[in-house]
């Protein structure tokens, strides 16, 4: 199996996957269920072979724009291009691309190697290729052994691998994935994810990949998109997304923010300034783009901080805030504390557990102080 | 009170819920049975009664005086059944899936009719037919029957009758298969490059077998036994089997012969119910509803 990796079917679009055109293209896509508007002029550009993640909690027109691409919906405004065409009024058997449904729909009337030549007995391939695809794919998701199994026969990670397969097998533009680990439990939805990701890049085409879990997202996708009511808050790689996200919804979503209120003082060269409640703290220019005067707010991920007593004073060149310890938590590998600053923020910290154990200086109660490198303080804008 | 340990109480609770239905079907349907096999195997006549004679030939007189009957129920009940499918299948596949908030109220609409009685919605079959009705001088003014033509009393009225007598028994079945069925899997063969057409043929068609074959059935069989559709919308030349038994068992009093025509009507069902079941595909009837 490995290093053998399926070729695409035309040679034509091998030779387009080198040259930038995006495979994916939704231009001011708008979808509105009555007054309900479930994606909001959403623009948005996947590359030929990206492993493409819409996350957001549910309810964000995640799903509903990947069932635009998949042409399930009709946009009530816009524009989708599948490899530079617009298809916008297609239905979805004019499309090429494939769909992994989040239950699965696997057709309990067929057995598993029957679901998977499903698409490819209604182009016109000869017999023999079909039976050879499938066994093919088959062999690919680990599942050779099942091919006469019916699906009601199967359990919950074997289904999931036959509707893989079943989309797989056609061997799509893009494939279109529906929160689809969403129904297993956690054990198995890691392996999957693993799995996934290596027949990603196996077959090397264009998947876009539906989930609310910022962990599976961030573990199998180059791109994410956090989508928040209808719109993409922001897109980039895990580490953009993570390191320097761009709102606190964003902040907030892909793992725990501190966010603190303040107020840009000065912009520097390099550096730029913010008053906070407790004293100013200093913020890369490059991470901020709001100007001298503008309500921000400062963020800094749990993990940057260094937590100190009080008295000890604040090193040369770091960012500090005051806090009274409210919890410490002792995890093992680490120790999480929650600190109440003095604008009555609650921040969090996490702490290696270097010490072999808690330091008694910062148990509950002490007063602290929570110093960070600069570089590591990003900025979002401040919600009305 | 019987002091019963747990696991003899366990062993038989089984025996227990299964007690009353068993004895049901003893009482009404086993003896009955077995005592008309007997009956069928009798000699005899009306005035000095009827004794076991282990008649057998009663079986092959029957057959060979009364296969015209016979081929009639078989094929009046099957064109009405196929015309049931044809009509109920659009109005099952409307209500499941098209009918929304009205959904319940055509359902009642579909059950309706059985608020009246078989015999007297029959009758009324007689009045729309009726050579001076409504219905056969608009037949007659368009020019499908000729300008003396009738509609009562022939073969297309029986198989109307029966046709719309046992519609309701075609629908509901459907209905429930189709009901049933996840809309997601049409939405699959679609994404799949099936067309609404092809995705209705391998997805839609396959998944409803179980409602039709339930359907058919319970249309096919009583309606080859019936015989108040022919009776009262038929002539003699209509006359199915159902008939002839009826008079044999209650004008003629010819007992054995009544009774070896049910025998041989329920075994030539029960075949016939084995071909099509095989047909269909007896794994397709069983597991397509997971």
């Amino acid at each position: 199996m490995e290093g053998t990796p399926i070729a695409t079917p035309e040679g034509e679009r091998v030779d387009a996957a080198a040259s930038s055109e995006a495979d994916i293209h939704l231009e001011g896509v708008t979808k509105r269920f009555g007054d309900a508007v479930a994606v909001d002029d959403l623009t948005l550009s996947i590359e030929r072979g990206a492993f493409y993640a819409l996350l957001g909690p549910s309810g964000c027109g995640k799903t509903t724009t990947l069932r635009m691409i998949g042409g399930f919906e009709d946009p009530s405004e816009g524009v989708v291009y599948l490899g530079g065409q617009a298809v916008t009024d297609l239905p979805p058997y004019k499309r090429d691309v494939n769909t992994v449904f989040q239950s699965y729909a696997l057709f309990p009337h067929l057995n598993v190697e029957r679901n998977v030549a499903f698409g490819l007995e209604r182009k016109k391939i000869g017999k023999d290729e079909v039976a050879r695809r499938v066994a093919e794919t088959l062999d690919m998701v680990q599942l050779g052994a099942l091919a006469k199994r019916r699906p009601g026969q199967l359990s919950g990670g074997q289904a999931q691998r036959v509707a893989l397969a079943r989309a797989l097998v056609n061997r799509p533009r893009a494939l279109l994935l529906d929160e689809p680990l969403g129904a297993l439990d956690l054990r198995l939805r890691k392996q999957l994810q693993l799995e996934l990701k290596r027949i990603q890049q196996e077959v090397g085409i264009t998947f876009v990949h539906v989930t609310h879990d910022q962990e599976e997202a961030m573990s199998m996708a180059d791109t994410i998109a956090v989508m928040n009511k209808g719109k993409i808050e922001q897109a980039g790689s895990a580490e953009e997304l993570y390191e320097r996200p761009h709102t606190a919804f964003v902040a907030n979503f892909l793992g725990v923010s501190n966010l603190v209120d303040g107020k840009v003082l000065e912009r520097g060269i390099e550096m730029a300034t913010v008053e906070t409640d407790d004293g100013t703290v200093r913020v890369p220019c490059a991470r901020m783009s709001e100007a001298a005067g503008d309500a921000v707010r400062i963020g800094v991920r749990p993990e940057k901080i260094e937590l100190v007593p009080a008295e000890q004073g604040v090193p040369d060149g770091r960012n500090a805030l005051r806090g009274r310890v409210s919890i410490a938590s002792f995890l093992g590998v680490s120790i999480q504390y929650v600190v109440i600053a003095p604008g009555g923020e609650e921040l969090t910290v996490i702490a290696p557990n270097r010490d072999g154990g808690q330091p008694s200086s910062l148990g509950v109660g002490h007063e602290v102080l929570l110093t960070w490198d600069p570089q590591h303080t990003f900025v979002v804008a401040r919600d009305a | 009170m019987l002091r019963l340990s747990l696991r003899t109480r366990r062993t038989l609770l089984p025996y227990l819920f299964l007690g009353p239905g068993l004895l049901w079907l003893i009482v009404f349907y086993a003896i009955p049975l077995i005592n008309q096999g007997g009956v069928s195997l009798m000699t005899g006549n009306p005035e000095q009664g009827y004794t076991l004679q282990w008649h057998f030939a009663t079986y092959t007189n029957a057959l060979s005086d009364y296969g015209t009957q016979f081929g009639r129920s078989v094929l009046f009940a099957g064109s009405a059944t196929v015309l049931d499918l044809v009509i109920a299948f659009p109005l099952a596949y409307f209500i499941a899936y098209k009918a929304g908030r009205w959904k319940n109220f055509m359902l009642l609409l579909v059950v309706l009719p059985f608020f009246t009685s078989y015999v007297l919605r029959t009758v009324a079959w007689q009045l729309i037919l009726n050579d001076n009705g409504w219905v056969v001088h608009r037949f007659q003014d368009v020019g499908l029957i000729s300008a003396n033509g009738r509609l009562l009393a022939s073969t297309k009225a029986v198989v109307a009758g029966i046709t719309y007598n046992f519609l309701p028994f075609m629908v509901l079945p459907l209905y429930v298969s189709l009901e049933k069925i996840d809309r997601r899997l049409i939405e699959a063969a679609t994404d799949l490059y099936a067309s609404r057409a092809t995705a209705f043929r391998k997805v839609t068609l396959p998944l409803a077998l179980p409602g039709i074959f339930a359907g058919s059935l319970l249309t096919f069989i009583p309606a080859c036994g019936d015989f108040i559709n022919a009776a009262l919308l038929g002539t003699p030349k209509q006359y199915m089997i159902g008939n002839v038994i009826q008079s044999k068992f209650l004008n003629i009093l010819d007992y054995p012969t009544a009774a070896a025509l049910s025998f041989i009507l329920m075994t030539a069902i029960l075949i016939g119910i084995l071909i099509y079941a095989r047909l269909l595909g007896t794994r397709n009837l069983t597991e397509a509803a997971v």
